[in-house]
């Protein structure tokens, strides 16, 4: 039997190209002072706390413990870190959770794409053995999956260009996101490739940002916020690490965390996609069985802001806080890591 | 038949452009005008040098600001007796954990004008800087500590600092 746990709380830093202000500290110290003021709660009151980031974003060693400053460690927390997207930290405490002994749980994220050159630092995701050396960057390598997809007949560049100048509306309402305006689809259509057949506009901004989530236990969550969003499925699921093993134009390992969150029954009211490039959300969308009516991306999602290790997270707060506003009875949230789609998790949210 | 192949060199270089934060940075642009400066915690007074964005007892940052004297205590030291690649001195040479006054975290820095051996515990040392025209916002604006000639502190004054 589950532990009913929900999202309480959900804060973030505005999305920015370059960030030369604040280091680790400073990122994660207003988003999580605001979360924990949204839920109620001071950090005395937490059992748990996990967080996700990348060294090789940071570009030194450890940085996570820098961060940790933020969270007032002394005396000792009950702490942990995931080299991930803070969606798998938000996993993470799920799981804990679910052990019983702890009511609540802080889960946050941050990330600086901008110090690097994040395509440069993304190949060092690949297999180091086989893939990496051969130098394919994370747009390189999308732009393969969009081909795949296009020779398929999965989709057509206009879909493509429709994506995101949906998706760069609905980010007009969404004050934290990057890139916000109305585009006229014909017009983008007319813009060079960027890395064929991908333009511009079918690529994520590069983010800095940081965000934080409050999870709570039931009954301690109705305390937190007067309409929690529950977790009632969460699962996530990788495919093989050899591109060449997989089929680009499906997404398998969503399809089977789908299945496991109990996400492919039911209506949603909304979906919060982690797709960085415009093609992942009409494969994302066939795998998890979405159909045309549902709301996807009211937010802008990953393709108006794509903070590395936070994007993912942000979808499942981004998800929640809607419900939590009465938006919505059931949502949706996915998150990404690696290339070409190649880990998902996927999570069901509903608010009574 | 040839040679299995048993190892592939496959030299990886990223760059970065690293920025110090706000708090770090009034720190280094400090040092770069001979200063030191510190941050007390609002909450529990601590003093830390640097200041820093998030007192990590409180979590709140350290917001008020203030100059620190260039004399401290050494409270813990190392004598580096192994030479390796960029090290600044022909070993031996200390590297040590020195407690400015009116600090309650040590920084760590290098002593000079003394020898190795004599270093010791609550030995009492003033900072050495570059001259002023090389001064910049770093660490090593401050070239080393020295024995400041003043008696050794008592270890009661720095126990709590360790």
């Amino acid at each position: 039997m589950r532990r009913r746990v929900a999202v309480v709380a959900f804060a973030q830093l505005p999305n920015v190209r370059r960030d030369t202000e604040r280091e680790e500290t400073e990122l994660v110290l207003p988003v999580v002072n605001a979360a924990l003021e949204q839920a109620r709660l001071t950090r005395a009151d937490l059992g748990f706390t996990c967080s996700g980031s990348s060294d090789y974003l940071l570009g030194r060693p450890f940085s996570f413990v820098s961060a940790l400053d933020a969270l007032a460690p002394w005396p000792p927390a009950s702490e942990s870190h995931v080299e991930m997207d803070g969606a798998w930290a938000l996993y993470e405490a799920w799981v804990r959770l679910q052990c019983g002994d702890i009511d609540t749980a802080l889960v946050y994220a941050y990330g600086k794409s901008s110090l690097g050159d994040l395509r440069d630092v993304l190949t060092q995701q690949l297999d180091p053995y086989y893939l990496a050396p051969l130098g394919p960057d994370s747009v390189s390598l999308a732009a393969l999956q969009a081909r795949a997809l296009l020779d398929a007949g999965g989709c057509s560049e206009r879909e493509l260009a429709q994506i995101a100048a949906r998706s760069r509306a609905a980010a007009l309402d969404n004050p934290y996101a990057q890139v916000r305006k109305r585009c006229d689809v014909d017009q983008l259509l007319g813009e060079p490739y960027f890395v064929a057949p991908l333009r511009k506009h079918d690529c994520p901004p590069i983010s800095d940002g940081a965000c934080a989530v409050v999870l709570a236990a039931e009954p301690a969550a109705l305390r937190c916020n007067d309409r929690p969003a529950f977790i009632t499925g969460i699962d996530h699921r990788i495919e093989a690490h050899a591109l060449g093993a997989r089929d680009l134009t499906t997404s398998a390992s969503t399809r089977l965390a789908a299945g496991h969150a109990g996400a492919l029954e039911g209506t949603f009211d909304l979906a919060e996609l982690h797709a960085p490039f415009t093609h992942q959300e009409i494969i994302l969308r066939r795998a998890l069985g979405l159909s045309a009516e549902v709301n996807v991306n009211p937010s802008g999602g990953a393709l108006a802001a794509n903070p590395m290790m936070v994007a993912g997270l942000a979808r499942i707060g981004e998800a929640a806080t809607r419900l939590s506003r009465g938006e919505g009875r059931r949502a949706l949230a996915h998150a990404t890591s690696g290339p070409c789609l190649q880990q998902n998790l996927v999570c069901v949210l509903e608010a009574s | 038949m040839s040679e299995p192949i048993k190892v592939v060199p496959m030299p990886v270089r990223l760059e970065y452009t690293v920025t110090a934060g706000r708090t770090y940075s009034r720190y280094l642009h400090a040092l770069a005008q001979k200063r030191i400066i510190g941050g007390r915690c609002p909450s529990c007074t601590k003093v830390y040098v640097p200041p820093r964005g998030s007192c990590p007892t409180c979590g709140v940052p350290t917001g008020e600001e203030l100059a620190l004297p260039h004399s401290a205590t050494v409270t813990t030291f190392c004598v580096v007796n192994i030479p390796f690649g960029a090290m600044p001195f022909r070993p031996p040479y200390v590297v040590a954990a020195l407690l400015l006054d009116g600090a309650d975290l040590p920084i760590l820095h290098l002593v000079r004008g003394i020898e190795a051996d004599q270093v010791r515990m609550g030995l009492r040392v003033r900072a050495v800087w570059v001259p002023d025209g090389e001064l910049a916002p770093t660490v090593e604006s401050i070239r080393w500590f020295e024995p400041s000639g003043e008696p050794d502190a008592a270890y009661e004054t720095y126990e709590a600092h360790l």
